[in-house]
């Protein structure tokens, strides 16, 4: 077992070492894999969305009763389709984090946009489902939350600095220790270095 | 049994693969007891290093036991608890003889591919490049190790295996970087990079006799870990690397230099680092050498490089007019880990330094793929991952 003394902090095979050096680690690889996969799955449904938005958009405005409102449910598809291509273009969770919340303002803004469809006469022709529309954007904000809220605590976490300042790993102080390998090393002929240059120092 | 395999760049993976058996009479099987994750393993994770092929077993440092041995190795027994040098070594080769070890003649069983690509070859290497024998690595349940009746290292059961098993890598590594700088009571050594080289560089030199020791990086935890053995910092992010060490040694510059970094130094702070970024994508250029450039620019005249960071190609707008006229001397090379390992496990065993202090995770080995991640970026504090089978 290691020294306690002489790092300055339990041996890493203490059991409650281990703990902690676990604990440094706040979410769990397979957790943070989940978050990764759920950030991902949501940026490609985002640049599926989007593209639908662009290219069908008279289908998606007939069935979300937003029919007369074209131009602003293309504003809505381009930005679905950047936000996409902003999620899974990040590597880390900060980055990613940032381009999740942003989803997260685009389903509020997609909600105001389909409630006030709602109201209007225009959605309730055949056809129409500006409800269920709500519905699905409900739900999917919601996932949008969770994923962005997870990837925020991964993204605080990594940002944490953990302080080392006790982990010296020598046996004493340094100015103790300072030269204490020369009592029993030689330096080897092949690595010696130009010894003018020394002895210059030294004289 | 259970390995973790490079499947190609940035994605490794816990997989089943067929048990190592004997193969040559001087082989020896070592069940893993522990493993770690080296900064050079991501050079192969972030696609860095040639010769890579798909389902390679990763890993070079590792210890465990002695499971079976060959009928030619009188060196070990069944039950012996060894540390596994990452070069490995016949220990009869002219090389050997002369304790160069990280460039034995004859361990390399791809001779002669790295004849063609480095001009001669250099030592087989466990869990690395095809170039260097494309021998399965300990990031696994167990290992073959050729020539085992000499590069294993045998270690006392009363040392835990967080304290013995650097031996195999990183502890000599930064050992050699400090010895290759023939370090006098009056210098100065300035360290580029606070990874786990560097703070066994830093703890080295300043055992060595050290006037005062200088590690540069950007990462407040490294940092702290430096300073906790007595080193002086500088955050490249907040000051000037050149103002700093000019004022810490009168304006002359550090005597010797030390290059923990290697091949992927950081981009971000200097405009040089975002041209070699440039130049990687397009393919022109594979490694970034700000480190290099920066230390061949403040190191005093007639002062020593030491380079222990990894470099895997070709390296651009390096100032050798600078080197020349300076009359600096380049010390580079993989370790020659036997080398140092009797004198070093001695200097553990009487309580001089104790390698553990760099451990920050302890995971299962199936976590291996995430534990690289968090490695590589840095996150949650992460300078040393080891990893239990």
């Amino acid at each position: 077992m290691s020294n306690p003394e002489l790092t300055g902090r339990p041996s890493p095979l203490d059991t409650k070492a281990r703990a902690a050096a676990r604990a440094a680690t706040p979410t769990s690889p397979r957790h943070s894999s989940a978050t990764a996969k759920l950030a991902r799955g949501l940026g490609w449904f985002s640049i599926g969305l989007g593209l639908m938005e662009i290219i069908a958009t008279r289908t998606v405005a007939r069935r979300t009763g937003l029919l007369g409102r074209e131009s602003l449910l293309r504003v809505h598809g381009m930005r679905e389709v950047a936000n996409g291509v902003g999620i899974l273009a990040s590597r880390k969770p900060a980055p990613q984090s940032g381009w999740m919340w942003g989803r997260v303002v685009g389903d509020a803004l997609d909600l105001t946009t389909v409630t006030a469809a709602a109201a209007a006469a225009k959605a309730r022709r055949p056809g129409s489902h500006p409800v269920a529309a709500m519905v699905a954007v409900a739900g999917v904000a919601m996932l949008d939350v969770v994923c962005a809220r997870s990837l925020q605590r991964q993204a605080n976490a990594a940002r944490q600095t953990t302080d080392y300042s006790n982990r010296s790993g020598i046996g004493a102080s340094p100015e103790q220790v300072r030269g204490a390998a020369l009592k029993t090393f030689m330096q080897p002929p092949d690595m010696q270095a130009m010894p003018q240059a020394d002895t210059t120092v030294l004289r | 049994m259970k390995a973790l395999c490079w499947q190609g760049k940035h994605d490794v993976r816990h997989e089943t693969v067929p048990d190592p058996r004997i193969e040559e009479p001087r082989d020896a099987i070592i069940k893993v007891s522990s493993c770690a994750i080296c900064g050079s393993d991501l050079h192969l994770f972030d696609g860095f290093m040639p010769g890579m092929e798909q389902g390679d077993v990763l890993g070079h440092e590792f210890m465990g036991e002695v499971v079976e041995v060959g009928p030619g190795n009188q060196k070990l027994r069944v039950g012996d608890r060894v540390v596994v040098p990452f070069t490995i070594c016949c220990g009869d080769c002219e090389q050997c003889l002369r304790g160069n070890f990280s460039v034995c003649e004859r361990s390399n069983r791809n001779k002669e591919a790295a004849d063609k690509v480095f001009g001669h070859t250099t030592a087989g290497l466990f869990g690395y490049t095809h170039l260097t024998g494309g021998y399965a690595g300990g990031q696994a349940e167990y290992v073959r190790v050729p020539y085992a009746d000499v590069t294993p290292v045998k270690v006392p059961r009363s040392l835990s295996d967080e304290q013995v098993l650097f031996l195999g890598d990183i502890f000599p590594t930064g050992w050699q970087a400090a010895v290759q700088c023939d370090i006098q009571r009056t210098d100065t050594v300035a360290i580029w990079g606070a990874g786990p080289v560097g703070q066994f560089a830093a703890r080295s030199a300043w055992l060595l006799g050290a006037r005062q020791v200088v590690v540069i990086d950007r990462l407040p935890d490294r940092l702290s870990m430096a300073r906790a053995c007595g080193a002086l910092t500088i955050n490249f992010d907040r000051e000037s690397v050149f103002e700093r060490l000019n004022e810490l040694t009168g304006g002359k510059g550090p005597e010797k230099c030390i290059d923990a970094v290697g091949m992927e130094s950081h981009v971000g702070a200097t405009v040089d680092t975002f041209y070699d970024r440039a130049k990687q994508v397009l393919m022109a250029e594979t490694d970034r050498p700000h480190v290099l450039r920066e230390m061949i620019y403040v190191c005093r005249p007639a002062g020593v490089l030491s380079i222990p960071g990894v470099y895997g190609g070709l390296v651009d707008k390096i100032p050798f007019g600078m080197l020349m006229n300076k009359g600096l001397t380049v010390r580079t090379g993989q370790t020659h880990v036997n080398r140092w390992t009797d004198d070093l496990l001695r200097r553990i065993e009487e309580g001089q330094i104790d390698p553990s202090f760099v451990v920050t995770h302890i995971e299962p080995l199936a976590n291996g793929p995430q534990m690289y991640k968090t490695f590589r970026d840095k996150q949650h504090g992460c300078i040393k991952v080891v990893l239990k089978p």
